[in-house]
């Protein structure tokens, strides 16, 4: 392949430069240079295993999937790609459920799973240091024996990682007190997408400039790759309690919800499961849920006297809307048992469906009842099974779409189910994810969520980053822009004016 | 050639004849004088006037309450003062859910008043709560001793409407709290000084009035004391709302916390920190130590330098023992409060020369060892005196960002960082 140093137009880019599936030897050679024999993988049963991530009905080969080891490796690498006008695309630990870590058939893929050291713990300041491909849960388990934990908290955080959990600012069942990633990243060392190495954010808050850490954290890997993490860590509360309450349906469990944050209450999660949920989260693991048509978790923590009071107040404010059954977990085992079955919801669907779909959208809160109708007449429309798992709130829902793929057309029909779930919730003034990103699977609903100058925008941004729209392009944006391509008047960049480059 | 008389007579078409003036001397900002003030009423009249001043080559300077004009560099060029006071509505305050959808001019107490109504407020105590507007508090990121607990501003915006220079009104986020569809724009526009876009329109996560509330006061021995004693209680499993330090040349070191609970909570809690701080007296304090930051700006505080320091948490005695070095050396009378955030405001009174040199000294130390120092208020007479210091390597990024959104540099030229 002939090295592209001249400028050329992105979108036609994609369809030229590369050959379908093969790459060059001598980049090839290139690459192997930088991150030895180990770090490289070019043959065919080797991708399969990175063809796709956690959304598994989208699946792209890459032409390779290289595997650096340091910052330096990874500047090498997206220099050359810069060179060669090469798209990449970074993955963690693969677990995304919106295709974020899909590659691209003319691209390779970088994963930063060996770069997985935790490098700085620095507990008077509650600051952690650390690498993109460190495990989540890794992070909480090297600063539980002081007190501390990291609170973002994604169901796959026993296995997902932080670089990951920043490339899709990741929430979890926590965030409704805690925040998200973004609100527990503090600074990034980046590699941009022409190779350089900036850093964004810090260890102290609030440095001078815009607060490009926080437009970063999110952007799903298309403004470069981040190589290096300072993360807030906290301290952990001095007391936890896990409130379970039966609920004859949702809608009485979500009138709960609503007492309770009318009350004036912050808990620190608020987690729901309609029957279908709960029939698969005990087939899977157990839980010794109450079968009943809504089951309300709702965890508070502080200081005891603090907490018991409240949790009184909540047990109340349960029975008053209807829950026949009520449990408070206080000891770690109870509350880890309460608490494995929600975690495991996802996966317990395998128990009672051959397949199915994760959908990710979210509401005003109190829009519940209203779309929970609307998706249980869908879904009697539809004949599929819909169940429902909520982060109730903060108002995501996680509605699993059931289907068999071996039934023709119901896989097809799933699909479509799912997107007409995500209609109601942008109808209901919300949004179509809340956590799991828009990546590959949902960037056609972005133009129904956001209008055109909206998209044009947030484009911008692309183009300060990433001009030649080389990190993990075709993600997150409907239809292609070309940077450069603003509306309104048009003003040549000076090395353009001085004939030094041309206009890309 | 387009003169200015019909440049002036489109703007006055836009936002109508009361709306549209010729600017005064209360309109400078840092010494500089713009030329004309409009006054648009809604956000599709925010973006004609920028629009039309982007076109005509007028710098604009976009303003809410005029409580912070002096912060950031003197503009480059002023010609055109947007007033977002018309636009001052609460739009939509979805108590159920813990929105809030508020114009950009709208006051920060007019929107507290509002939302205290249904017991929530914005978790955030901004400086002249009274004057300063919800676009102002952002674009210049207050942010006061609520901070510790809840963040800042950057963590409670879930939405923003920007209206570009070239007349482009974009919406991103959302009205609900978890959301990660598209770029975060209303982090970006959060701190940006207004030199990306006017925000029109935000869309903000709300928090619960207290039940209760109660200010605790210690004194500290000397610097390392206060931090050790700062740490300690960041260690604890308290969990309090606000911790500051604060203190003057030749006076002793207090220190403030803030627990917001129930009655019980409370109590607990009180005991609890006098068990951790057994060695000094803990004593009950009035609310007026949390205006420990604004009170920087009385008594002829336009003679005064006053700055924002950033440092870690784990440095603050060393931050204050420089302060004291470096300002005692220059004969400086100083005085600060220090959140347990690591995020500071010190006000400084002397000579000129000295002032400027107090500055520099201190805010070089500070970025060496990863803080910062940004001067809010610049005694008359040093307007040369850098706002910013350093924003690193980023600062080209920062440019190209900048260029992005606005190539012709219409809003707040020269305010920003680097000259941005």
């Amino acid at each position: 392949m002939a090295a592209m140093n001249y400028a050329f137009p992105c979108r036609e880019m994609h369809t030229i430069l590369l050959g379908a599936g093969a790459m060059d030897a001598k980049l090839l050679d290139e690459f192997r240079a930088i991150v030895g024999d180990r770090g490289l993988i070019s043959s065919a049963e080797g991708l399969h295993t990175y063809e796709c991530d956690g959304l598994t009905n989208f699946r792209v080969m890459p032409l390779a999937v290289l595997l650096p080891s340091n910052a330096e490796q990874v500047q090498s690498i997206v220099r050359i790609c810069h060179r060669e006008r090469l798209p990449f695309v970074a993955r963690g630990s693969g677990t995304g459920l919106s295709g974020g870590a899909l590659p691209v058939s003319n691209g390779i893929v970088i994963s930063l799973a060996r770069m997985n050291r935790i490098l700085e713990v620095d507990l008077p300041n509650a600051r952690v240091v650390v690498e993109p491909g460190v495990i989540n849960l890794d992070v909480t388990g090297r600063v539980q024996p002081h007190g501390y934990f990291y609170a973002p908290d994604p169901s796959s955080q026993s296995v997902c990682s932080i670089g990951g959990n920043v490339a899709e600012n990741s929430g979890g069942a926590h965030c409704l007190k805690y925040g998200f990633t973004t609100t527990h990243v503090l600074g990034l060392e980046v590699v941009m997408p022409d190779g350089s190495l900036i850093h964004l954010g810090g260890k102290t808050l609030d440095t001078p400039g815009y607060d490009l850490a926080g437009v970063f954290v999110g952007s799903e890997g298309t403004l470069g790759i981040a190589t290096k993490v300072v993360l807030r860590i906290v301290k952990r509360p001095e007391c936890i309690r896990t409130l379970l309450a039966a609920f004859p349906s949702t809608n009485e469990a979500g009138a709960a919800v609503s007492d309770i944050i009318a009350a004036g209450m912050l808990p620190a999660a608020i987690e729901m499961m309609d029957n279908l949920a709960i029939q698969a989260a005990e087939a899977a693991v157990q839980a010794n849920y109450p079968d009943c048509g809504g089951l309300l978790l709702v965890e508070l923590d502080g200081p005891v006297a603090e907490v018991e009071f409240l949790m009184e107040h909540v047990g109340a404010l349960c029975r008053k809307n209807g829950a026949w059954e009520i449990r408070v977990a206080q000891a770690d085992a109870e509350r880890a048992l309460v608490w494995k079955g929600r975690k495991a919801a996802f996966a317990a669907m395998g128990r009672i469906s051959p397949n199915y779909i994760v959908q990710d959208g979210v509401i005003p809160r109190t829009a519940l009842p209203q779309v929970m109708s609307e998706i249980a007449r869908l879904s009697q429309e539809t004949g599929l099974r819909v169940a429902n798992v909520f982060h109730a709130g903060d108002g995501n829902l996680h509605p699993l779409v059931l289907y068999n793929r071996k039934i023709p057309g119901q896989e097809q029909a799933a699909e479509s189910l799912s997107y007409r779930i995500l209609e109601l919730c942008i109808a209901a003034g919300g949004s179509i994810t809340g956590e799991h990103g828009v990546g590959e699977e949902k960037k056609m609903m972005m133009s129904k969520m956001f209008s055109e100058p909206d998209l044009d925008t947030m484009q911008l941004v692309r183009c300060a980053f990433d001009p030649l729209q080389l990190s993990n392009p075709t993600k997150v944006f409907p239809t292609p822009r070309l940077c450069g391509e603003k509306p309104g008047e048009y003003v040549p960049h000076p090395l353009e004016s001085a004939g030094i480059a041309e206009r890309f | 050639m387009i003169t200015a008389s019909v440049i002036e007579e489109k703007l006055r078409s836009i936002v109508g004849v009361g709306h549209f003036y010729a600017a005064t001397p209360s309109d400078r900002l840092s010494r500089v004088q713009p030329k004309l003030v409009a006054e648009p009423a809604n956000e599709q009249e925010v973006a004609a006037v920028l629009s039309c001043a982007n076109e005509a080559g007028l710098a604009v300077i976009p303003r809410g309450g005029g409580t912070k004009l002096a912060w950031g560099n003197p503009p480059k060029r002023a010609d055109l003062v947007v007033s977002t006071a018309r636009l001052n509505r609460v739009l939509e305050h979805a108590w159920a859910d813990l929105t809030v959808t508020v114009e950009a001019g709208c006051t920060l107490q007019t929107l507290q008043e509002k939302l205290a109504e249904h017991g929530q407020r914005l978790a955030l105590d901004g400086l002249w709560p009274k004057r300063a507007t919800i676009g102002g508090l952002l674009s210049t990121n207050d942010s006061g001793v609520l901070r510790l607990r809840f963040g800042a501003l950057r963590d409670l915006i879930i939405g923003v409407t920007l209206a570009l220079a070239n007349g482009t009104l974009a919406s991103s986020g959302g009205k609900v709290v978890k959301n990660v569809a598209g770029y975060d724009l209303p982090k970006l526009a959060t701190g940006a000084l207004g030199t990306l876009g006017v925000i029109t329109r935000v869309v903000f996560r709300l928090h619960p009035l207290p039940h209760s509330v109660r200010t605790l006061s210690f004194s500290a021995a000397n610097a390392e004391g206060a931090q050790r004693q700062v740490l300690a209680i960041q260690d604890s499993k308290l969990a309090h709302t606000a911790l500051q330090v604060r203190g003057e040349s030749a006076g002793q070191i207090l220190a403030d916390i803030l627990f917001e609970a129930t009655e019980a909570g409370l109590a607990a809690q009180e005991s609890q920190l006098r068990t951790l701080l057994r060695e000094s007296a803990v004593q009950k304090s009035e609310k007026g130590v949390w205006s420990a930051r604004e009170d920087l700006w009385q008594a002829a505080f336009e003679n005064a330098a006053i700055a924002k320091l950033s440092v870690l948490p784990s440095t603050i005695a060393k931050t204050l023992r420089l302060i004291e070095e470096i300002a005692n050396a220059r004969k400086v009378q100083f005085q600060y409060v220090v959140q347990a955030t690591g995020l500071g405001a010190l006000r400084l009174d002397g000579e000129m020369s000295s002032l400027k040199a107090v500055v520099e000294r201190v805010r070089n130390e500070l970025e060496s060892g990863g803080g910062s120092l940004v001067v809010l208020n610049r005694p008359s007479g040093l307007e040369a005196l850098d706002a910013w210091g350093s924003a690193g390597h980023a600062i080209a990024l920062m440019r190209s960002l900048k260029q992005q959104f606005d190539p012709k540099a219409t809003l707040n030229p020269g305010r920003f960082v680097g000259g941005i």
